[in-house]
Parts: structure tokens; sequence; C-alpha cells
């Protein structure tokens, strides 16, 4: 399966926003769906990384696992404020059949007169959910509630 | 961009019953209880996709399932359950699942009258709107005037429309004047998060973005006036709706609730077709804390829309110079479209008590019932369908016919047909800005795109999906009210 170029792409979907990301390694499929999530709302193509957030996750499954790390990154974003557009995760990782990941996501404080909005991403769905390993890498699935 | 949703003809799949309403059968899908029910014209079954049946089908499958697995006629691809999903579990036997009430938990719908007429406000339109959006924070990101503590949270959680009123956002018969006075019985602030706190403390009063709104409207048909009169309404008088829900608070308590209950299907063997649908037995702690939680998020949203209609009254009390009262500015009613709730039905002639979760409908109580405000009781409550940016916005009123067919429900809204992204492709928001201007409807948005996103185009016919309604006779149609300013996140 070619990959596209900036490591996402969105799915048509008629009430909410869909896409699938992509990474030679899990992590960079995780990250770049932090990118997809963010592009739903904003262009992160200007987005400094004046910003730090340290984010460490434990889920029950790998599924779990993406669910609420885009689910923290939309709770910081409205609660700190602030809009990301660049995430590293230092790796992810199992043990005891948990799945856990260490993260640090960059980005600048919300200036509602600099950054235009368009559609809010409300939450993060287990619908269409897919974390699946391919020849080449690694490939995720989200849909989004707008 | 991938095209994964084409729409496929649905006529094959489904069993016609009469004219607007159409049977997926038990064979669909396998591990179906109870067949499915769609309500819609052939024209709107044309538009229906494939996906949207097997969410039907879907829901179909949980245990404790009554009836029907129903959708409105407003019904399109959701996450979970259908958006237009109604289905009713049993209070022991069955299940209560966060995927057919929503992120937005109590996004809902209030109309409120007034004494002004169209001529009245039709000038000065454009000022008006300006000073409504000014009042009234809406957007991504935007914040509320009030910074609400710790223990006014939990009040609000608890008791929804009564805080509001009591903090001094409203006046008392703005509770009666609510679906169930403005609260759900049983929420307990203990089952939610802290996260859930910090999201929900400083957006008390905030309209949020998408298809929420807030409208300055005329009402300019009447089908029924006699219970038009009962609801206050006459033809030409100016209405205002405030379409949004419970925000942060609701989005998280889902979250949170949809993560623990996602691991109880595991324990309580449940056997799902869709992630999404996670639930577990309605008795169980893991559902019961959902639904206390959900309790304070449908809660919190009522606060929400009469702290907005407080502001909103303000804004109208200086621009024309009179006071609430001799503006006439009562709240009409109040509808919530994404909730579950307990409520008895008559089920193969027998009372019941059920879980029914409403995904994108409304409640449509008939004439008689105990939880219709006494000044309707006597031809059932309003059902306020809001239509797309733009186009008409209808008042119903509710019927018998709902509770043998629907489990005293009716559809939600419009329903819509083209994603946001496509619709920003198709559509320039400064172009939909101009069209609606020469229709004489003024738009306040944050930006243009979410013009775009949410021009009338994107919609199915709000009128065809009231028709259906109608026709069916879930909910009868009262007033037309169309639109002459919106505000948008």
């Amino acid at each position: 399966m070619p990959m596209p170029t900036k490591g996402y792409e969105y799915l048509e979907h008629t009430a909410d926003a869909k896409f699938r990301a992509y990474g030679n390694t899990l992590e960079e499929a995780f990250q770049n769906a932090g990118v997809a999530m963010f592009n739903v709302m904003i262009n992160t193509g200007g987005i400094s990384d004046e910003v730090s957030e340290k984010i460490e996750l434990t889920s029950e499954d790998l599924d779990g696992l993406l669910v609420d790390w885009l689910s923290e990154l939309l709770y910081l974003f409205e609660v700190e404020q602030v809009v990301f557009g660049k995430f590293k995760i230092d790796g992810i990782t199992e043990k005891d059949g948990n799945y856990s990941l260490s993260a640090i996501a960059y980005g600048e404080s919300l200036d509602l007169s600099r950054h235009k909005f368009g559609t809010e991403v409300k939450a993060v769905t287990y619908n269409s959910l897919k974390v699946e390993e391919i020849t080449d890498g690694w490939v995720v699935q989200v849909v989004v509630d707008t | 961009m991938t095209d994964e949703t084409k729409t496929t003809d649905a006529f094959d799949l489904v069993t016609k019953i009469d004219d607007n309403t159409w049977e997926v059968p038990t064979d669909y899908k396998l591990g179906m209880r109870v067949p499915g029910r769609i309500f819609v014209s052939e024209t709107l079954m044309h538009g229906l996709e494939k996906q949207t049946l097997d969410q039907v089908a879907n829901v179909a499958t949980l245990p404790g399932i009554q009836r029907y697995s129903m959708a409105m006629p407003d019904a399109h691809l959701g996450y979970g359950f259908p958006i237009g999903g109604v289905a009713a579990f049993d209070k022991e036997e069955g299940v209560i699942s966060p995927g057919g009430v929503g992120f937005d938990i109590n996004c809902g719908v209030r109309l409120i009258r007034t004494n002004l007429q169209e001529e009245d406000v039709r000038p000065h339109i454009k000022e008006l709107m300006s000073r409504l959006f000014r009042d009234i924070p809406s957007g991504v990101g935007s914040k509320s005037r009030i910074r609400a503590s710790d223990s006014e949270l939990d009040d609000a959680f608890i008791n929804g429309s009564r805080w509001a009123v009591e903090a001094g956002y409203g006046v008392e018969a703005d509770i009666e004047h609510c679906e169930g006075s403005g609260f759900i019985e049983g929420a307990d602030p203990a089952k939610v998060s802290d996260k859930a706190r910090k999201r929900g403390k400083p957006q008390f009063g905030t309209l949020g973005s998408g298809n929420h709104f807030l409208e300055v409207q005329y009402v300019d048909k009447l089908y029924d006036s006699d219970v038009a009169s009962t609801f206050g309404l006459e033809e030409g008088q100016v209405t205002i709706m405030i379409h949004c829900g419970s925000r942060g608070a609701g989005h998280q308590i889902c979250t949170d609730h949809l993560r623990v209950l996602s691991q109880a299907v595991k324990k309580y063997g449940i056997d799902l077709p869709d992630k999404q649908l996670a639930c577990a037995p309605a008795q169980s702690t893991e559902a019961q804390n959902y639904f206390k939680a959900m309790a304070c998020g449908a809660n919190y949203a009522w606060a929400n829309r009469q702290v907005i209609t407080h502001w909103t009254r303000g804004v109208f009390e200086r621009f024309f110079g009179k006071d609430m009262d001799d503006l006439g500015m009562d709240l009409v009613y109040d509808v919530a479209h994404n909730v579950a709730k307990l409520e008895e039905h008559m089920i193969d002639g027998k009372k019941k008590e059920v879980y029914v979760h409403r995904k994108g409908a409304t409640r449509a109580f008939p004439p008689g019932h105990h939880d219709v405000p006494n000044a309707y009781r006597a031809v059932g409550q309003p059902v306020l369908i809001p239509g797309s940016m733009g186009t008409a916005s209808y008042v119903l009123h509710g019927t018998e016919a709902a509770m043998d067919i629907s489990f005293g429900s009716a559809c939600h809204g419009a329903g819509r047909v083209m994603s946001r992204s496509h619709a920003k492709h198709e559509f320039y928001g400064e172009d939909v800005r101009k069209s609606l201007e020469a229709r004489g409807i003024t738009v306040k948005a944050t930006h243009p795109s979410v013009i775009a996103e949410e021009a009338p185009g994107v919609y199915k016919s709000s009128s065809e999906v009231v028709n259906v309604v109608h026709n069916v006779g879930i909910a009868k149609k009262v007033a037309r009210v169309l639109p002459i300013g919106v505000a948008k996140g």
C-alpha cells in the first residue's frame, strides 16, 4: 500500500471526519494520527513548537491506546489552550497485556485572533477504528465526531 | 480522497410496510434480535446509505432491545447508532449504551417567543445579530464570562435549568417549559471526572460550533392555529431558536465512560458488531455509573441553554428598550435530542420501564401525558425541529400515535447528506453568506469555512423530513418558522 507523503489521508464520511494515518513504525502512525486530527480543525502548517506537553498513557489494548492518545490531545487543547501541530512519541510498549505510550506534543498557545478554526472535533470514536501492521509499516484508522 | 460511502439503493435490502415505513428484516444481519424500522419517504430512501442500514441492524443486535431498532426520517450515517436512531431497552434485561446518546449529551433545541413582528426586527437585523454574536460566545476555543465554582458546577450537574434560574439566569416559568423540567433525575457528580469538570467549568453559556446556532426567525405559516395559540405562536411573530449542547463537559463524560464500557463488554460477554456500541447490562455498576454521569451532562446542557437564553433576552431588552415581559420573551419549550431516559411505555399490551435512547431524535409525548407541562397538556408537547442554516424550522406537537409507533419519538432536524470536507470543496463560505443575504438572511460566523460546512445544500430538505413525521403521525405540524438572522460558531 503506497503511503501518502504527508502521512495521512481523509476518507469521506457524511457527518463526521474519518482518516487513515500511516507510519514506518507504530509510533509514527500515532504521531500522524495526531496531525490528521488537528488538521480537521485548523491548518497546522504554520503552528510553531514553542509550547510542549508531556503525555504518558496506559490502556488495555492498542485500539484503546489510540483513542486515549487522541482524546488526551483534545483535552489538553481545550483545557491548556494549546494548538498542537507536531508530536513525538518516544515509544509504545506492551507489558502484561497493557499498552503504554510516552510522548511530547508541541504547539503554541491558543490565540483566537490568529487561529482560524473550521470544524471542531468533539471527540474520538471507536467506530471503524483500526490499528494494523502492514508490509511496510503501520496504518491506523479513526472516525472523530465533529 | 477515497470515497467509501457510496450511496447504494437501499430498496433491495428492506421491506416496504407503507409509503413512509420500511422494515430491515432480522435476516439482514446475523444476531439481530428485532427488525429495524426506518421512517422515510421513497425520495429519502433513495438517498439513504447502506451503512446507515447497517447501523440500524447493529443496534438491533443489542441485548434487551424492544420491538424495533428505529431510524427517523432524518437518519444518516453516525458512529455506533445512526443519527436519527431510536431504541428502547428493557430496564432489567437490556443495556445502556453511550453509543446511543453520542458525545454531545443533550444537544438540544429551544424556542423563545416574542411580541415583536417581523417588520419590527428585519430593518435592524444586522445590528441585532452583531450584538447577539458579541454577547454570546461561540466557536472553537471560546470561553464564557461566567467562572463557575466547584459547588455551582455540582449544582448545575444535579439540577440543570433550575440551577441557572436560581442563579439569576432566567425566570421560574422557564423551568417548567423544558422537557422533564430541564433536568434528568439521578445525576451524580461523583461519576464525572476531573477532566470533564475542567472542560465544563469555563463553558456555561457558550454555543460551541459545527451545526450549533442561535437564530432570529419569524413564524411564516401556521398549520394548526389552535395548537399554535396554545404554544403562544402567531403568524408574523418573531421567535428565537437556540441549538447547542453540553460542550466539553458532555464530550469528556462520554469519552471517559465509553472507555470503561468498552472493557465491560468483555466482562459481560456482549458480542458487538461495532465497538462504538459499547454497553453494559442496564443494572450493572458500569452502566449505572454512565447513566448518572450522562444525567450530569444532560443537566449541564439545560443550564447552558438557559444561560444563553438569559443573555439573549438581555440583548433584546437593551436593543428594543423594553423589558422581557413587555417583549413577551417566554420560553415556548426546550427539547433534548441526544439522550437516554428511563421511561414507561406500553409494549405488547403491558406497561414496561425501558431505557429509551434517542440519538438525533426528539421526544414527542402526546396530549394528557404527565410529563407534558400543564399549559400544553391538552395538545401534547411542542416538538422543535431545526432546519439547516437558512432553511425553515418547524414546530410540531406530540401525538398518541408516537407512543404506539416510536416510543414517543420524532426526528431532530434535516439530516446531513454531504460531509464537511466535501462541503468545503463544493461551497465557498463567502458565496453562501452572500446568497443567504440576498434572500434576507444575515449570517454571523467566526470564519467563512464554518458557513461553507453548514451550507443549506449539505442537508436533506427539512420540509421533506417533517412531512414524513407528519404523515406517519408521530408528530403533527403546527407552525413553520423562517430565519432572518443566524449566529454560528
